[in-house]
């Protein structure tokens, strides 16, 4: 057969007039962090109008760590999601942190240090096992990280009471090397009228980190797409399995930094703390952006949602009003999240 | 099975091929997916393996892109043996498959999805250059005709067309030996599939070896070098154009015989006309001549 293939280079290329481009607005509020961003600015309002306190500028250092807390684990969760993935167990994991760390330097009578190194490994192994899990069993991981959740409740409690014959850990504040420790983890700096707890610099650092990895590096492109279609992404090589379980591990970096700070703002930990807080997590992702099944949203948004999280946890106190509807004005806003979300994105996508 | 006519035909005009499965099979416990398969795949050729649902067609894929391995025989690559564990190794090797379902990522932006598993990176931070990707990814798209506005927009939104183009035009750019088509006509219209027909010549001429997997024999012939027709997992027939017709492939790949009968049976029921088209009053849209569609029922 004759090769009469004509060439066809750019002059057959035909523009399809059915497909305009899109202006540079519609680009901009198509972006997944937009209805976070909206919804932090309306919230912002609201306290600003009706709690006192919350226009105190002392109190933004307060405000910015309540959000730090839940922003160093809803980065790594909303990656994970984005990856098409849940963990359950990330609020208990970051207590499993906090007290193997405690456990391991008290009980062994090591430098505080060998412990935080040690409970690092543990932190980073659980993520691993998670992920482990996950392809071994081929369950959903919903299921699978349900199971370490709980898993780790009880591990948490019975070890604890085991080795302390209390449910909290033995206060560590006299051993070696807390003081350094404490200086990593727990420490604050004064600007002006301001103090900003070191929580608000790992959360600031954590998202920007994560954003760059996820937009602008190859594992970035491979967590959208483990996310959005995993067979597509193995079918073109992407390794679905290393992706999958490296994003676990980095949930249980930031548990283990997470646990840590706990450990050492306090001094001691509960053995019981951290349950419900998985949720909060997932809450701050969805806000900001991230579908609940994978392959799309933003780690700014998710640390938007943290911050959302903050200011209502702390404007509600100041507004004075009854804290006991936190948890109801939170659900209400998870909704409205999501509608906005969906609604926003649907009008950028159709202009 | 039917009295196919076996034969091998040796390269004379093309070198040593570049890509060998001999006696390859496949096994799913103790169903038997693939037996015996042999196949070569030489450099600016194009072989065109054929078959009905179930022939098979898929299964050999598979293992050649290294989706499934292979349970039986051996697949030799340049003259080495080798297995590949991953879709990973297979493109590492230089294999590059477009596949059926075309394995993209409907949220994520055409250029992400263009060199996903092949990103380009630059400096220190092995930062994604995204500025030469999209240029790229521009440039091939445009040279398969279609040139996307916004490459920013998800690949989900686009029409059937254009996903099919991305995806050839993805495999051809990173196919650096074998390029694999899974069925790339099947959801097209006439004229995009000109195109893709256009571009399997075009990547023969370029030296790929090329496998097309297809149930059309109108587009084999158009394209094909070698005929490789699958059937209930073995090879059926095995032949070079100069030894086939149209008329015979199409036979061949309907099953010859089986189709004669069928023919043969359907004959004997006349399908008559059951009702009077309905008269249009003129003015009206005509009606098209109705094919004849009933049910053939014997």
């Amino acid at each position: 057969m004759t090769a009469t293939a004509t060439e066809p280079g750019r002059a057959g290329a035909t523009r399809d007039d059915r497909v305009a481009s899109r202006s540079l607005a519609a680009r901009l509020l198509s972006r997944p962090e937009v209805g976070s961003l909206i919804g932090a600015i309306v919230i912002f309002l609201l306290f600003m109008a009706v709690a006192v306190p919350f226009r105190n500028i002392a109190n933004v250092g307060t405000i910015l760590y309540g959000a730090s807390t839940i922003g160093i684990m809803a980065v790594p969760v909303g990656l994970l999601m984005i990856g098409g993935e849940f963990d359950l167990s990330a609020g208990v994991a970051a207590t499993t942190s906090g007290l193997s760390a405690s456990l391991i330097a008290w009980n062994l009578g090591l430098n505080v240090w060998v412990g935080v190194i040690l409970a690092l490994v543990v932190s980073v192994a659980v993520g691993a096992f998670n992920g482990w899990l996950l392809f071994k069993t081929g369950l959903p991981s919903f299921l699978v990280t349900l199971g370490t959740f709980f898993i780790l409740q009880g591990v948490n409690l019975g070890v604890t009471r085991l080795l302390t014959g209390n449910v909290a850990t033995a206060d560590i504040s006299d051993m070696d090397g807390f003081v350094s420790a404490q200086k990593v983890f727990g420490s604050e700096i004064t600007l002006g009228p301001v103090t900003l707890k070191v929580t608000v610099l790992y959360w600031v650092v954590l998202t920007l980190i994560a954003a760059y990895v996820l937009l602008r590096t190859r594992v970035g492109n491979w967590i959208f797409a483990v996310g959005g279609d995993s067979a597509a992404a193995r079918a073109v090589g992407v390794p679905v399995k290393a992706t999958k379980i490296g994003l676990f591990m980095a949930v249980g970096f930031c548990a283990w930094l997470s646990g840590m700070h706990l450990l050492f703002q306090f001094n001691t930990v509960q053995s019981g703390e951290g349950v419900g807080k998985e949720f909060i997590f997932i809450i701050a992702a969805v806000i900001g952006g991230c579908l609940l099944t994978g392959g799309y949203g933003s780690v700014i948004g998710a640390s938007i949602g943290a911050l959302i999280f903050g200011m209502t946890q702390l404007g509600i106190n100041y507004a004075g009003w009854n804290p006991d509807w936190f948890k109801t004005f939170l659900g209400v806003m998870l909704l409205l999240a999501t509608v906005v979300n969906v609604y926003v994105k649907l009008k950028a996508d159709r202009r | 099975m039917s009295s196919a006519t076996v034969e091998r035909h040796d390269a004379a005009h093309s070198d040593t091929p570049i890509l060998t499965l001999d006696d390859v099979g496949k096994s799913y416990g103790n169903v038997h997916a693939l037996r015996g398969v042999s196949l070569n795949v030489r450099q600016g050729e194009v072989t065109c393996v054929l078959g009905d649902n179930g022939a098979g067609k898929s299964t050999l894929i598979k293992i050649i892109s290294g989706l499934h391995e292979h349970t039986d025989g051996t697949m030799t690559l340049d003259g080495v043996e080798c297995r590949f564990p991953s879709p990973r190794a297979a493109q590492a090797s230089g294999i590059a498959t477009v596949y059926q379902d075309l394995a993209l990522a409907p949220l994520m932006s055409v250029w992400r999805n263009f060199f996903l598993g092949n990103e380009i990176h630059k400096g220190l931070f092995r930062t994604l250059d995204i500025a030469r990707m999209k240029r790229i990814c521009d440039e091939e798209l445009a040279k398969m005709g279609i040139i996307i506005p916004d490459l920013d927009r998800p690949v989900g939104g686009l029409s059937g067309g254009q996903r099919q183009c991305i995806a050839i035009a993805r495999a051809i750019y990173f196919g650096a030996r074998v390029i694999i088509l899974d069925e790339p006509t099947a959801a097209l219209g006439v004229k995009q599939s000109g195109v893709v027909l256009r571009y399997i010549v075009k990547a023969r001429d370029a030296g790929l070896g090329v496998i097309f997997i297809t149930h059309n024999p109108h587009h084999a012939h158009l394209v094909g070098n070698h005929f490789v027709i699958l059937k209930l997992g073995r090879v059926v027939l095995d032949a070079h154009r100069d030894e086939l017709t149209l008329e015979q492939l199409t036979t061949e790949m309907a099953g010859g015989q089986e189709l004669a009968e069928l023919s043969h049976e359907l004959r004997g029921v006349d399908p008559g006309k059951v009702v009077t088209p309905a008269e249009v009053e003129h003015g009206q849209v005509e009606a098209p001549a109705r094919p004849q569609e009933e049910e053939p029922s014997a």
